[in-house]
C-alpha cells in the first residue's frame, strides 16, 4: 500500500490517516473534528491554485488549507468500494 | 437566578433548541470583558423562572478561540455558583446524533465536570437519512445521565426534554483521560449501528456548491440573486411602508409642532432644522424630529432588515462556510483566509457586528488586516444610502465608479498590508455543514437581536450628528473649521469649504452627509469624490469603539492613520483622474 499525503489523493479517493506531521496544536484542532490516526478520510474536492481541500470524515465535512492537507499523511484504501458493495 | 447553559458543537441546531425553550423576550449580550456575544432567554419550570444561555459552539473544554474560552468560563462560573449557593444550575449538551462519536468526546469531558448534564440527541430526523440507529436507551444506561432525542426543528422530543430537565445528575461514567478516544470507540460500538445508503439531493447540491468548476458559478448566481432581494425587500419597505408613514402621519404633527414654535427660533431649529419652501424635507431639514428619525428609521432600517434577512438565511442554511471555501484564494492575497468573508460580508449590513466577527480569524495580524479593510473599504448600508443619495441620480455609471473604486481599495490596500506586515497568514479549517431549511423562529429571533443591535448603535449617534450640526452652526465653528482644512479640501480633493461640515458628521455617521451635501450643489464629480471619501476617511463613532476594544489602542491609532492617508490619497487620485 502507498502512503500520500491529503494533497496528493485524488477527488474521491478514501484512505486511512497513518500520520500527522503537525505540532501539537494542529493535531488537537484536528483531533476535534475527529481527524486523527488510525480514522477512514474521503477526499471530496480540492480547490485550484494550492486552494484548500474539503475531506468527509464519518458525517462531517472540513475544509483545510493546502498546507494542512499536505501534512496529513494516509495509506490508501482500495478495499473499500469492495467492501460496500458487500453490504 | 438558575441557569441553563447549552453547551455542544458548532452547527448542531443549538440555536433551533434555545429558540424553542425561551419565549420571544431574549438578548444578545457580551461576555464581560470580551467581544464574544452570547444570547440569553428565560424558560418557566414548575413555576420557577429559569435563565437560558446558548453557549458559543466549542468543540471540546480544552480552548483553542477566544469563544471556547468563554463557553469554559461560562461553564466554571456556573460550577462555582452552585458549590456557594444551594441552587444548581445545569447543562442541555447539545449532540449531532450523526456525528456521535465526535460529539460524544465533548460530552465526556462535561460528565468529568460534575455538573448535572442532560443530553439532548437533536438532528435525530437526519440519523434517518443518513443510515444510523442509536439506542438512546442504552446510551443513557452508559452514561448516567437522561439522554433525548430530539428534532428541535419540527419541535419533536422538546416536551420530553423540558420535563427531563429536573433529571439532569452528575454522570456516572468514568474514564481514564488517554484512553478517551478508544472509550468513545467503545460507547459508540455499543450504542450505534450505520448501514449504507444513497446520496440525498442536499449532499449532491452541497457536493456542487464546493467543487471549484460548478461552485463558482453557483456563488456568483447566490450573490447575485441576494442583492437583487436586498435591494426589492429594502426599496419596497421604504417607498410603500416608511415614506408614506413618515409623509402622511409624522410631517402633519411636525408641521403643526412647527406653527407652535412660530416657524423659526433655537428650539425649532434643533427639533425640526430649516423648513424648505414652508415643507419638511426629511432629508435635508436637519432637525431631530425630522432628519434625525427619518435617516435612521426610513432610509436605513429597511435595508439593514433586508440584508439581516438574506445573511442570516445564508448563514444558517450552511452556505457561507462555503463561500469562505471559494474565495479562500482571493483572501489569501490580503493576508486572510476563505471565512474571513464573514466578517467583510456581516460590514456590509452594520461595521459594528461586522468588527465583532473579525474574531473568527486566529492571529492580531488577520484582525488587524480584516478590521482595517472592512472600516475602510467596505460600504454598509448607511454608507450605501448615503452614496446611492449622493450619485445615484446621475445613474449606474457614477455608482459603479464608487463601489468599483473601494474594491479596487480594497485589493491594493490588502495586498499592501499583506506584504508590509510580518508574520504568516494561518490556513482556513472550518467544518462544513450540510444544507439545512433555517428554522424561521430562530432566523427572527437572530434578525430581531441584530436590528435591535444596529438601532442602538444608529440613533443615539444621528440624534448627537444632527444635533452638534446645529450647535457648530450657531456658534460659527464651521466657517472656523471650514478655513483651516480649505486647502486640503478644495486642493488636493476639489471640494468646496462648506462640505466640511459633513466630513465633521461623519465622524459620528455617514446617512446624515446627504442631508448637508445636497444644498451645496455640488458636480457629479465632486459628488463621487465625497462618496468615496466619506466612505474611507472613518467608519462611524460606534464602530470605531468596537475596533478600539477589539484591536487595543496601539493597532487603532495605525489604523485610523492608514484610513485617513488611503482616503486622502485615494480622494485626490480621483480628483486629479476625473479633473
Amino acid at each position: 500500500m502507498e502512503i500520500r499525503n491529503l494533497v496528493e489523493m485524488r477527488p474521491g479517493d478514501e484512505g486511512i490517516v497513518v500520520d500527522i506531521k503537525g505540532g501539537y496544536g494542529l493535531l488537537r484542532r484536528l483531533e476535534y473534528l475527529g481527524v486523527r490516526v488510525g480514522v477512514k478520510i474521503k477526499k471530496v474536492s480540492s480547490q485550484f491554485l494550492r486552494g484548500p481541500v474539503i475531506i468527509q470524515v464519518g458525517n462531517t465535512q472540513v475544509a483545510l488549507g493546502y498546507g494542512m492537507a499536505s501534512k496529513i499523511l494516509l495509506k490508501e484504501e482500495n478495499l473499500s468500494e469492495a467492501g460496500q458493495n458487500s453490504k | 437566578m438558575r441557569r441553563i447553559l447549552l453547551i455542544g458543537n458548532p452547527n448542531v441546531g443549538k440555536s433551533v433548541i434555545f429558540s424553542r425553550l425561551t419565549g420571544v423576550y431574549v438578548i444578545a449580550s457580551n461576555y464581560p470583558g470580551t467581544t464574544v456575544e452570547f444570547t440569553k432567554g428565560y424558560i418557566r419550570l414548575g413555576g420557577e423562572k429559569v435563565e437560558v444561555i446558548d453557549v458559543p459552539g466549542t468543540y471540546s473544554l480544552e480552548p483553542t478561540s477566544r469563544a471556547e474560552e468563554v463557553a469554559l468560563e461560562m461553564l466554571n462560573e456556573s460550577l462555582a455558583k452552585s458549590g456557594a449557593r444551594s441552587e444548581t444550575d445545569l447543562v442541555i449538551n447539545v449532540v449531532d446524533a450523526t456525528n456521535l462519536e465526535r460529539n460524544l468526546n465533548l460530552t465526556l469531558q462535561l460528565l468529568k465536570k460534575k455538573i448535572p448534564v442532560v443530553v439532548c440527541l437533536n438532528l435525530w430526523d437526519e440519523t434517518k437519512h443518513t443510515g444510523i440507529t442509536i439506542d438512546a436507551k442504552k446510551l443513557e444506561e452508559i452514561l448516567g445521565v437522561p439522554v433525548v432525542p430530539t428534532t428541535a426543528i419540527t419541535g419533536e422530543g422538546i416536551a420530553e426534554l423540558v420535563s427531563r430537565l429536573k433529571e439532569a445528575k452528575t454522570g456516572s461514567y468514568s474514564y481514564d483521560e488517554p484512553e478517551r478516544w478508544h472509550e468513545i470507540g467503545k460507547i459508540v460500538s455499543q450504542v450505534q449501528t450505520v448501514v449504507h445508503r444513497h446520496h440525498t439531493l442536499g449532499e449532491r447540491l452541497g457536493d456542487a456548491s464546493i467543487h471549484p468548476g460548478t461552485g463558482i458559478p453557483l456563488a456568483i448566481i447566490v450573490m447575485y440573486l441576494a442583492f437583487q432581494l436586498i435591494r426589492f425587500i429594502g426599496e419596497g419597505l421604504i417607498r410603500y411602508v416608511f415614506e408614506p408613514l413618515f409623509n402622511k402621519f409624522w410631517a402633519p404633527l411636525v408641521l403643526r409642532l412647527s406653527s407652535l414654535l412660530n416657524f423659526s427660533g433655537f428650539l425649532h431649529d434643533i427639533l425640526i432644522g430649516k423648513l424648505i419652501d414652508g415643507k419638511i424635507d426629511f432629508e435635508t431639514s436637519l432637525g431631530l424630529l425630522t432628519t434625525g428619525l427619518f435617516v435612521p428609521l426610513a432610509m436605513v432600517l429597511p435595508y439593514v432588515f433586508a440584508f439581516y434577512l438574506i445573511l442570516s438565511f445564508l448563514e444558517d442554511s450552511g452556505y457561507l462556510p462555503r463561500l469562505g471555501v471559494l474565495v479562500d484564494n482571493l483572501m489569501h492575497r490580503v493576508g486572510l483566509h476563505g471565512l474571513a468573508i464573514i466578517p467583510m460580508m456581516l460590514g456590509l449590513g452594520c461595521k459594528v457586528p461586522g468588527a465583532l466577527a473579525t474574531r473568527v480569524l486566529e492571529t492580531r495580524r488577520e484582525r488587524f488586516i480584516a478590521a482595517t479593510l472592512m472600516a475602510i473599504a467596505v460600504p454598509c448600508m448607511a454608507q450605501m444610502a448615503m452614496i446611492i443619495g449622493l450619485v445615484g441620480r446621475f445613474g449606474a455609471g457614477g455608482l459603479s465608479l464608487v463601489l468599483g473604486t473601494l474594491f479596487a481599495v480594497w485589493i491594493i490596500l490588502g495586498t499592501l498590508l499583506n506584504s508590509f506586515i510580518k508574520g504568516e497568514s494561518p490556513e482556513i479549517f472550518v467544518e462544513i455543514p450540510p444544507y439545512r431549511l433555517p428554522y424561521w423562529d430562530a432566523l427572527l429571533k437572530k434578525i430581531w437581536v441584530r436590528i435591535v443591535g444596529y438601532l442602538r448603535g444608529a440613533v443615539p449617534y444621528v440624534f448627537l450628528g444632527v444635533f452638534l450640526v446645529n450647535i457648530l452652526y450657531v456658534l460659527h465653528v464651521i466657517d472656523f473649521v471650514g478655513k483651516l482644512v480649505a486647502p486640503v479640501l478644495t486642493g488636493i480633493l476639489g471640494l468646496p469649504q462648506e462640505a466640511v461640515i459633513a466630513l465633521i458628521i461623519g465622524l459620528l455617521r455617514k446617512d446624515v452627509a446627504v442631508g448637508m451635501l445636497s444644498p451645496l450643489g455640488l458636480t457629479r464629480n465632486q459628488l463621487i469624490i465625497a462618496s468615496v471619501v466619506l466612505t474611507m476617511y472613518f467608519p462611524c463613532i460606534a464602530t470605531f469603539v468596537v475596533l478600539l476594544k477589539e484591536l487595543g489602542i496601539k493597532d487603532m491609532i495605525k489604523s485610523v492613520a492608514i484610513m485617513f492617508t488611503s482616503a486622502l490619497l485615494v480622494g485626490g487620485m480621483l480628483n486629479l483622474a476625473l479633473g
